[in-house]
């Protein structure tokens, strides 16, 4: 009887361990334009629309870069909390409270206010950040209540602290009763990187952290010291690093990185607070992590992969006619199809002939 | 002629990167005590879980009284008759005795199986409460409901995988009676072991593994220590000379150390008392389960919970300070889980080094320190180098090491640190006997050097061997230290059940 | 006082959907598998039971349809966390932002939709008494089929033979291999019980307690179920406990705007993802209960052979 059987493999294969999230994108692309086909629109058109409309010109470069801007950011903190195996899953309110901190300090401004109050918004935002992810960190830490759970329930809380503000002492007296703030000042708004295009100084920061990440991964004590207490506890403990500090830098790390990113969306292409700021953006960046493999190099590229999928949904809404939602499909389908291909990284797949 | 119980013909089991087993064969026949020597890694393993069924080997057969058999999985086995007790075992600690017994059995209701317990243990005199939960046994005692599970199922052969090692001296002789009994009923047994005197003293024939192949076989009874060796390993046993020093200075001096336990189902120590010199090695003997794990974690820092005063090294109060601190101090450890402590099994030998080693590591300051990395792997080549570790180099993962280089790894990466006082757990547990060797005249090396040893292990052979003082571990208690030269193994067991002389205002605990 | 039998009322309703989704996710860890694609899962079949009584007008072929969508996930998830061994956190959190999104893109078609008319339940005779009618005798019949299941499944767990087995497989995969026990199997029919189940309660969400389809309605009451089967300390009977609590918390809302109680609603809408927070907290203060009655197993890989 013949049987297919899963080998465990002596070393990782490293063919594979690159191998595997390109693997899991061709799959995702041939169920994508099999899904295509199911609606009735022409796969190949599909296809077009998310892989090649967004790239095509300079302008739609930048508008890749704006939306890669914020998944890359938050995946980079993520990345220090997954290696560590804390699992912040709630970085989408991180993001949102380190919005409503921005938006705060934006508020404050008024016509003749300088340039200085700039990093005061983004550090705002970072704070704003690390407040919520310290939340989760206490939680932790003091009573080991498990982070998923407590980070996820935060998410809908920031998001109900966002809704009272503009609905209630943060609405615009002239915004005719739309849930939103006033416009912010000129003045509060991101520099941008280079004029006509809406890329702003953000992306200089999200690489610059990838650059930072990699230094502190690969080069500092500490930085081992975050991922033994991930890899093997106990060993962890033997070597005397302290888990309790593992579990504050990782979330203290991906809170601030997800507050910048909230305060750049809402001073940058945004300019004010509304309820539609959040975007899904700290969920979306868990799969930025995953397919980047958790290493800050390889997740610039994935961060670019997966805000082409936004970019491509709004397309394909605008273009083709389906509901914008169809990007979390193919989110959702290329976190399955990699963590499915990751398996080839430790076992082979042999055919077995059973003996007897 | 009596057709055997039990025929594997030609056994052959391949493994990506080993042989496991090669060509082995093996005759058991009824109501025969059969042992199985070899080292660690001979492929006694692999031998025992393809007769119960868990493997299928690539290639031979089995025959049962006669019958060529296939034996698919472990259900197939029990039906026809082979039972085993596993050297770790397969219990369920929240359940009771009584239901981990029912779940090894095909049959019956939960009354009929609590019912047949007693009476079974009855019968060997293996006492045993059918309604304990298991958490609540001693190592000893679950090994007796193993055992009487494997009974239950009336079997023909019954294999046991190691059974001693967490039995006192004591419980191996009131086994030995169970067997023999066992044995006298027309039960074939199937005994593994790598104890020389165990199995001269029990077993009626031998099979000896060596490499995955049959090294020979024999009449126990007939042969000498050295002889079973030779068969075992291809030569004599490595002569280790001890000579006789002075201790110097106490390096390690604990007193008054109790302590609560913090784990479920851990176990409280009680006003452990024991000093360490310069110079010498001293041992703690005792059957797992009796507080060594506790006692070893409050020693390396892992837990840091002791009372003050209670643990110095000289006039330095080390009681709470973490393990870097204790490193700084000159203390290193060696612990008895390899895989997942000692090292993290995905990570680099070089990037093991870094666990206890920050040679390679400066501005201490910033962010733990800057790594060198081309100085690191430096440093890992010479260990691997001077300490004969087979890898493939610096960059080989942890894990893809075998048990006796990844031992020798760490054990050299804590000497090399030229400690003042070395702590093993365990030190040549599942390692084959030339690392074994080799780390055990490491060991008397380090003493020679004027470094203090403190050896914790199940196995009284190697406390003899290396020891100049031993003391025993009973239920977080610590026995007094009695010189090597005036131990017996008779003592030793009696101090194992928590008999030795206290003093007036002690409580004194019965086993 | 009639406010407060609609209140109790109220709550069983709303309890019974954290019920039956907690039970499900209750049968999945106790054989040592976690399953955080819940809400996915909920989505999913919130959509699968809200389209098939628009399409057939028939409430049992909607919870049909819903458990159906859930076991289906559930399995998927089952194969690449059991047989592949990927790792079962990251796996769930797949299977719930593929449910958000997968849910959100198929349903727009029946957002508008409409079921047909809502039959109101009423027990004869029983549903008469004064207040305790009202309150208690007035439910949708799955309200009470969750109680008896709690009941049968408690004397499952504990009282028969597969129950057993089915723990074990949560305690110790390895001695359950080693005994000769399939344990994949096991955990496979597990995971798909526990996913049919969660599918029941998201069809029941969308079908009987708001019959209506909106996207992302599920509003993370399948993270609240997660966090009941560890608030029950992994006991049925404190699980349906648990969800009523939860039940009820999430009706106080309305209840005290209602009696006039003057809060900006969104504090109020909060309640039960602080109080999921509040819980938690509370029950993981001592390790030693959570340890005691946490299947040793749960979230661990296991590799027969190893």
């Amino acid at each position: 009887m013949l049987e297919l059987k899963l080998e465990a493999r002596p070393q990782p294969s490293r063919f594979w361990s690159y191998g595997s999230p390109l693997l899991a994108l061709a799959l995702t692309t041939a169920l994508g334009a099999v899904l295509f086909a199911l609606l009735g629109k022409n796969p190949v058109q599909g296809l077009l629309v998310f892989f090649w409309e967004p790239v095509k010109s300079g302008y739609a470069l930048g508008e890749l870069m704006v939306k890669a801007t914020p998944l890359l950011l938050i995946a980079l903190g993520l990345a220090v909390c997954f290696r560590s195996n804390v699992w912040n899953i709630g970085a989408e309110g991180q993001f949102i409270i380190g919005a409503v901190f921005a938006s705060g300090m934006a508020l404050l401004a008024d016509r003749d206010t300088g340039r200085w109050i700039v990093p005061l918004i983004l550090l705002a935002g970072v704070a704003g950040g690390m407040v919520w992810a310290g939340l989760t960190a206490v939680l932790r830490d003091r009573f080991n209540a498990n982070e998923i759970l407590v980070s996820l329930m935060l998410v809908y809380v920031a998001d109900m602290v966002l809704n009272y503000l503009v609905y209630g002492p943060w609405k615009d007296p002239m915004g005719y009763n739309f849930p939103q703030t006033k416009t912010f000042e000129l003045v509060t708004q991101i520099p941008r990187l280079m004029p006509g295009s809406r890329v702003s100084i953000g992306l200089l920061l999200a690489l610059l952290g990838a650059g930072a990440l990699w230094l502190f991964l690969f080069r500092t004590r500490a930085g081992l010291a975050q991922q033994v207490g991930g890899l093997a506890p106990a060993a962890a403990r033997y070597a005397g690093f302290s888990s309790r500090r593992a579990l504050w830098t990782a979330l203290l790390v991906s809170g601030a990185a997800a507050g910048l990113a909230g305060a750049l969306e809402v001073a940058g292409p945004i300019g004010q607070l509304t309820p539609y700021v959040p975007a899904g953006y700290g969920f979306a960046a868990i799969i930025v992590a995953f397919v980047g493999r958790l290493h800050p190099v390889a997740m610039v590229f994935s961060a670019v992969l997966l805000s082409m999928f936004y970019i491509g949904g709004e397309l394909a809404q605008s273009r083709l006619g389906l509901p914008k939602s169809i990007t979390g499909v193919f989110q959702g389908l290329l976190l399955f199809t990699l963590l499915a291909c990751d398996t080839l990284i430790n076992y082979r797949l042999r055919r077995s002939a059973g003996s007897h | 002629m009596l057709v055997p119980r039990l025929q594997m013909a030609h056994i052959t089991k391949r493994y990506p990167s080993v042989l496991a087993n090669d060509d082995v064969s093996l005759t058991v026949l009824p109501g025969e005590i059969h042992a199985v020597l070899g080292e660690n890694g001979a492929g006694k393993s692999t031998l025992m879980k393809i007769i119960y069924g868990t493997l299928r080997p690539d290639a031979g057969q089995m025959f049962l009284n006669g019958r060529l058999v296939h034996i698919r999985n472990p259900q197939e086995a029990r039906a026809q008759g082979i039972g085993m007790v596993f050297q770790h075992f397969n219990l369920f600690e929240t359940m009771t005795v009584a239901e981990n017994v029912w779940l090894g059995l095909a049959r019956d209701t939960l009354q009929q199986v609590t019912a047949s317990i007693s009476a079974k243990a009855a019968e060997y005199g293996l006492e045993l409460d059918p309604q304990r939960p298991v958490h609540t046994l001693s190592v000893g005692e679950m090994q007796r409901v193993e055992i009487i599970r494997a009974l239950l199922t009336r079997p023909q052969l019954l294999i046991l995988d190691e059974p001693t090692s967490v039995l006192t001296p004591q419980a191996v002789q009131k086994l030995f009676v169970v067997l023999k009994k066992l044995a006298s009923e027309g039960c074939s047994i199937l005994y593994i072991s790598h104890k020389l005197h165990e199995i001269r003293a029990l077993c009626d024939a031998c099979t000896v593994l060596r490499g995955g192949r049959v090294a020979g076989v024999c009449n126990p009874k007939q042969e000498t220590n050295a002889s079973l060796s030779r068969l075992m390993i291809g030569s004599e046993p490595p002569e280790l000379r001890r000579e006789e020093r002075q201790p110097g200075a106490p390096v390690l001096q604990v007193s008054g150390l109790s302590l609560a336990h913090e784990d479920q189902f851990g176990v409280d120590l009680h006003n452990i008392q024991l000093r360490v010199c310069a110079g010498e090695v001293v041992g703690i003997a005792g059957v797992s389960g009796n507080g060594q794990k506790e006692l070893l974690a409050v020693l390396s820092g892992e837990d840091t919970r002791a009372p003050q005063g209670s643990i110095q090294m000289g006039p330095v109060d080390v009681s709470t300070l973490h393990p870097g601190g204790r490193r700084a101090m000159g203390l290193h450890f060696v612990p008895e889980d390899r895989l997942g402590r000692g090292v993290v099994p995905t990570m680099s030998l070089a990037q093991n080094l870094l666990l206890t080693r920050e040679e390679a590591v400066s501005w201490p300051g910033l962010a733990g320190g800057w790594i060198h990395v081309r100085q690191l792997m430096e440093h890992a080549r010479r260990l691997i180098d001077q300490f004969n570790v087979k890898a493939g180099g610096p960059n080989s993962l942890a894990k893809s090491l075998s048990g006796g280089n990844l031992q020798k790894y760490i054990v050299g990466r804590e000497i090399d640190a030229q400690p003042r006082l070395l702590i093993m757990s365990q030190p040549t547990w599942g390692v084959d006997v030339g690392a074994a060797a080799q780390i055990r005249a490491e060991m008397l090396a380090l003493r020679k050097a004027g470094c203090a040893v403190l050896v914790v292990s199940e196995e009284l052979d190697e406390l003899f061997e290396i020891c100049d003082r031993l003391h025993v571990i009973s239920r977080g208690q610590l026995s007094p230290s009695m010189p090597m030269a005036q131990a017996t193994v008779e003592q030793i067991g009696a101090w194992m059940s928590g008999l030795w002389e206290r003093s007036p205002d002690e409580e004194v605990r019965h086993a | 006082m009639e406010s407060y039998a609609l209140l109790l009322a109220a709550t069983l309703n709303a309890g019974t959907v954290l019920a039956i989704a907690a039970l499900g996710l209750l049968i999945n860890e106790k054989a040592g598998v976690v399953n955080l694609g819940a809400e996915g899962m909920m989505l999913c079949a919130a959509l699968a039971g809200f389209a098939t009584v628009v399409h057939s007008g028939s409430d049992w072929l909607g919870f049909a349809a819903g458990m159906g969508a859930g076991a289906l996930l559930a399995a998927l998830f089952g194969v690449l966390v059991i047989w592949l061994n990927t790792n079962q956190y990251a796996t769930g959190l797949a299977l719930s932002l593929f449910g958000l999104g997968f849910s959100a893109f198929a349903g727009i078609g029946y957002v508008q939709a409409k079921l047909p008319e809502r039959v109101q339940h009423h027990i004869p005779w029983l549903g008469d008494i004064p207040w305790l009618g009202p309150a208690l005798f007035r439910q949708h019949p799955l309200v009470y089929a969750t109680m008896l299941f709690c009941a049968a499944l408690i004397w499952w767990l504990y009282r028969t033979r597969a129950g057993l087995v089915l723990r074990s497989v949560g305690e110790s995969p390895e001695s359950a291999h080693a005994l000769g026990y399939p344990v994949r199997r096991i955990r496979l029919l597990a995971v798909v019980t526990g996913g049919a189940l969660c599918g029941l309660s998201g069809a029941y969400l969308s079908v009987v307690y708001t019959p209506l389809w909106v996207e992302g309605m599920v509003a993370g009451k399948g993270w609240i179920a997660l966090a009941l089967t560890t608030f029950a300390t992994w006991r049925p009977s404190r699980a349906l406990l648990g969800a009523y609590l939860f039940g009820g918390v999430t009706m106080l809302q309305f209840h005290l705007q209602s009696v006039g109680v003057d809060v900006p609603s969104q504090w109020m809408t909060m309640l039960p993802y602080l109080a999921t927070i509040l819980v938690l907290a509370l029950i993981s203060r001592n390790p030693a209960w959570i340890r005691i009655n946490k299947p040793a197993s749960l979230g661990r890989p296991f590799h027969p052979g190893a």
